[in-house]
């Protein structure tokens, strides 16, 4: 959960990009790292296989400013979408203050979809934490690709609880920003309820 | 929530500071720092200059993770110490409840004083520690058990509109 240092005036939450492999979350931190200020980002890390896929996570941290003289740090993480990695996606969720999903809009992944928001769902539950209750943002990736699947049913079989969600093409940054910037608003306001 | 957020007072983190220092300087380290297990930063001292301390944070949080995974898998709570060696630098990290400290050392130094030192300060920093954990809880409880501690009192973040997260976006 977010940490927050009183001497240094600094929060630090933590958001977690999910979804099935393959569907962009490394692309969505790439795009992210990309168009950020070199003064508010530090160093993307990724520990990725030879083929570049997310082996354990990616990483990067984002200073965007100030809210009432305290620094707001979020550091993004993403998990390895593989089926086969599931201890290091729980590890991953630890103390995690919100989540994206990024969902494959192409019609053959839909399985992969409903399956990795399954396997969201219960990884989370299996730490004590209750996707309704947390800040979670869904987007649908790849919406530039002929097989895309309407939203009607994505939206039907992905977010039946109507959480917000973004049309995106990760590579281009269609979406990308505006994804985060809902999730960094409500967890903001998360700290919010808390305090 | 199975998790409350780790929340640092003023009082404390001098004293965890304080440590470090200590630590620093008696083992010959390079660099110690604190990091919560979910990869934030607590603080860091020493050689820091010219190293990533987030990026170090989030992969230590990540390492102790991993290995408190296989652990699991062994029917073990936890791997409490691990020690990584390289050709000039060696990493030290032990595992404190939910803080882990790190120590970065060269060959001014040896596993063995490491290990010393980090043994009186493992005992010194779960004291701070459990004493930050009493505030927070003195604070969540309801009124009237205790009372909440000042910087609590003045929260900033209860005034937090829309308006100041959109100017977060420029």
């Amino acid at each position: 959960m977010s940490f927050i240092n009183y001497s240094a005036r600094e929060i630090n939450c933590k958001i977690v990009f999910y979804g099935p492999g393959l569907g962009g979350k490394t692309t969505n931190l790439q795009y992210i790292y990309k168009k950020t200020n070199p003064d508010s980002k530090g160093k993307m890390i990724s520990l990725a296989t030879e083929s570049e896929r997310t082996l354990f996570f990616d990483f990067l941290p984002l200073a965007l400013g100030n809210i009432k003289g305290f620094k707001v740090r979020f550091h993004l993480y993403t998990v390895p979408g593989q089926v086969f990695y599931d201890a290091s996606r729980k590890l991953i969720l630890k103390g995690v203050d919100g989540v994206v999903f990024v969902a494959d809009s192409q019609a053959e992944r839909m399985e992969a979809d409903i399956e990795s928001m399954d396997n969201l769902r219960k990884n989370l539950q299996e730490q004590g934490y209750n996707l309704d209750n947390l800040p979670f943002v869904i987007q649908y990736n790849k919406r530039d690709l002929p097989s895309a699947v309407s939203m009607d049913e994505l939206n039907q079989a992905l977010n039946p609880k109507g959480v917000p969600c973004f049309e995106a093409v990760a590579p281009q940054g269609q979406g990308v920003f505006e994804t985060l910037k809902e999730i960094a608003k409500q967890v903001i306001l998360e700290i919010k309820k808390g305090s | 929530m199975p998790d409350p957020g780790l929340i640092m007072y003023e009082e404390e983190f001098k004293q965890i500071d304080a440590e470090l220092h200590r630590l620093h300087q008696q083992a010959n380290a390079k660099v110690t720092f604190l990091v919560d297990k979910n990869g934030q930063l607590i603080s860091a001292v020493g050689e820091t200059d010219n190293l990533d301390t987030t990026s170090l944070a989030s992969l230590t949080a990540g390492n102790i993770a991993a290995t408190g995974g296989m652990a699991k898998l062994l029917g073990e709570k936890d791997f409490s110490i691990l020690f990584h060696e390289g050709e000039r630098d060696n990493i030290h990290i032990s595992l404190i409840g939910r803080i882990i400290l790190v120590v970065i050392f060269d060959q001014r130094s040896s596993l063995g004083l490491v290990r010393l030192r980090v043994k009186k300060s493992v005992e010194i920093l779960s004291q701070i520690l459990q004493r930050i954990l009493q505030k927070v809880d003195q604070a969540k409880a309801p009124t009237g058990s205790g009372g909440a501690p000042k910087e609590q009192a003045k929260s900033p973040f209860s005034e937090i509109t829309e308006d100041d997260i959109e100017k977060l976006f420029g």
